[in-house]
């Protein structure tokens, strides 16, 4: 009974890339063409087609080390989400605990990660404990405030009404609150998302023995920027990969909000 | 016994500091299968009775009998339908028409089946898996009334549930109202603008002023039923009307 199309959609989709593919192809042909030119050290900037090549040459590598990066990167924000779900159902409760809680998120939020970080490896050791534990920070944030925000806009009299019919309050927030957040929380999961590699990496530079953030920071000491920028042209698929998950995740979850949106 | 008494209902809001008082001094009631409108010019406070009945609202002064006893939860004696429809976008056509019911704890697929059976009578038929955002504005109000129906609680309020229709869906939809009435056996409780609705559909009429409202008239509509489209251009209902409309003037 849909009276939707749904033939459109990727047609649309393709329609939105091809500009953004155009510009990118720009901005490596400059990249290619200028360190041609100008003669530039691959040890200041290597051409795109050397980095390319090392890119080949050592995946097996650096599939081996976006495997624990990416791992990483999945768990923290993985355990960044289930806080952030307890704490804005607990905030959501009572507005005291609301406003208890809320400045806390902001102030931690001014804590310079990067600077505090290398307290984790004291307390958490080499292993993977303490990039995700960098990871689930960097990502707590965006998701909570989008989750919070979200539940907020949720219609009062819809909840109102809710309470009405007898619900509890805690009914009401998974009947009314979270599907309301849902649309913001995903908003929010996408940032998060593509923030969790960036942590991971960090995580990694501060010790480990595996990952991409290893790679890099070998490679910086080395000079071998090829090898660098190889490793950053992963990390660009890794955070798209989590970016598409996301994407998937947000249409499984809410169907009725790109209906509505793919009317009009 | 009633089963809504209100006595002398008072209620004045504070909106930054100023006072506004919105009813005073309400006297309404609703007997068991009773169909009574209210009826009163916009803003002067019928969606605030409502509210008050439902306790959303706390009044300032009187009392609110439900089934003849203070302080039951309302949602146990009226089901309420608000002026918006407030359907969950997040759910389709059939899981919003049993939320009134699932919450006193009924088993899911009894009353999916339930709701299954009535979707011809509410014209949902072939639209149990649409989202709300894929209905028409008459057939959201539609599953908003079903909803409040399917509750199943011995009263039904119905904040202006014809207010989204145009004039010629409107006559039909009253008709069908009556007739659903007629299945349910439910009391209604029922708000509106419109004059000839009221009359139409009601045993009695609450006729109130604008703000603060008062009940300026009470009307008992003894026109017989079942009620023919014809019915409005009768005599004594004109006479009723004309009533009603001298009551709405004097303020
Ligand atoms: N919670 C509230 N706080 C402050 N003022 C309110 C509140 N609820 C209603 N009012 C005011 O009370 C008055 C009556 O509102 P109400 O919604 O009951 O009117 P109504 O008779 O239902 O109008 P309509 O027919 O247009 O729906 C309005 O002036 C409104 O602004
Ligand atoms: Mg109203």
């Amino acid at each position: 009974m849909s009276r939707l199309n749904q033939a459109d959609r990727p047609v649309n989709m393709g329609d939105k890339l091809w500009p953004a593919l155009f510009c990118l192809l720009a901005f490596f042909l400059a990249w290619e063409a200028g360190v041609r030119l100008l003669d530039i050290k691959p040890y200041i900037l290597p051409a795109l087609s050397q980095v390319l090549n090392t890119l080949g040459d050592m995946l097996p590598l650096l599939a081996r080390h976006s495997q624990s990066t990416l791992l990483e990167a999945v768990t923290g924000l993985a355990a960044a989400v289930g806080v952030a779900l307890v704490l804005a159902a607990l905030m959501d409760l009572h507005p005291w605990i609301r406003q208890g809680i809320y400045p806390l998120l902001v102030v931690s939020q001014t804590v310079p990660i990067i600077s505090i970080a290398p307290l984790f490896i004291i307390w958490f050791g080499y292993g993977i404990l303490p990039k995700v534990v960098v990871v689930a920070l960097v990502c707590f944030f965006p998701v909570v405030v989008s989750l919070v925000e979200g539940m907020q806009s949720a219609d009062c009299d819809m909840v109102n009404l809710l309470r009405v019919m007898g619900y509890s309050r805690w009914q009401v927030i998974r009947l009314v609150r979270f599907p309301a957040a849902l649309p913001s929380f995903f908003a929010g999961l996408k940032i998060a998302g593509t923030y969790s590699v960036m942590g991971a990496v960090i995580g990694e530079w501060l010790g480990a023995v595996n990952g991409l953030g290893v790679f890099m920071t070998r490679a910086t000491h080395a000079y071998q920027l090829d090898r660098v920028f190889a490793a950053i042209l992963i990390i660009i698929l890794v955070s798209l990969l989590i970016y598409a998950v996301i994407e998937l995740l947000a249409h499984l979850a809410m169907p009725w909000y790109y209906n509505e949106r793919r009317d009009d | 016994m009633a089963e809504i008494f209100m006595e002398d209902v008072t209620k004045t809001f504070s909106v930054n500091g100023v006072l506004l008082s919105v009813l005073d001094g309400v006297t309404v009631q609703v007997e068991e299968g009773e169909f009574v409108s209210l009826i009163g010019p916009s803003g002067c406070g019928k969606s605030t009775l409502f509210n008050i009945i439902c306790g959303l609202t706390t009044p300032d002064r009187g009392r609110v009998l439900l089934g003849g006893h203070d302080n039951v939860p309302a949602g146990e004696v009226v089901s309420y339908m608000p002026q918006k429809d407030l359907l969950l976008p997040w759910r389709t056509v059939l899981d919003n028409v049993i939320l009134a019911r699932r919450a006193v704890g009924r088993e899911r697929a009894a009353v999916q089946s339930e709701a299954r059976e009535l979707m011809p009578l509410f014209g949902l038929t072939g639209f149990e898996n649409s989202y709300p955002a894929e209905l028409s504005g008459g057939m959201r109000q539609r599953a908003a009334l079903m909803r409040t129906v399917l509750a199943r609680q011995r009263v039904l309020l119905l904040d202006e549930p014809l207010g989204a229709l145009d004039a010629i869906t409107r006559t039909r939809m009253q008709q069908w109202l009556l007739k659903v009435w007629n299945n349910f056996k439910q009391a209604v409780f029922f708000v509106t603008h419109d004059i000839d609705e009221a009359i139409f559909l009601s045993d009695r009429v609450y006729v109130l002023t604008s703000r603060p409202a008062k009940v300026c008239l009470h009307l008992s509509v003894s026109l017989p039923r079942p009620r023919r489209a014809k019915l409005v251009t009768a005599p004594s209902f004109l006479a009723l009307k004309k009533e009603i409309m001298r009551a709405l003037q004097v303020q």
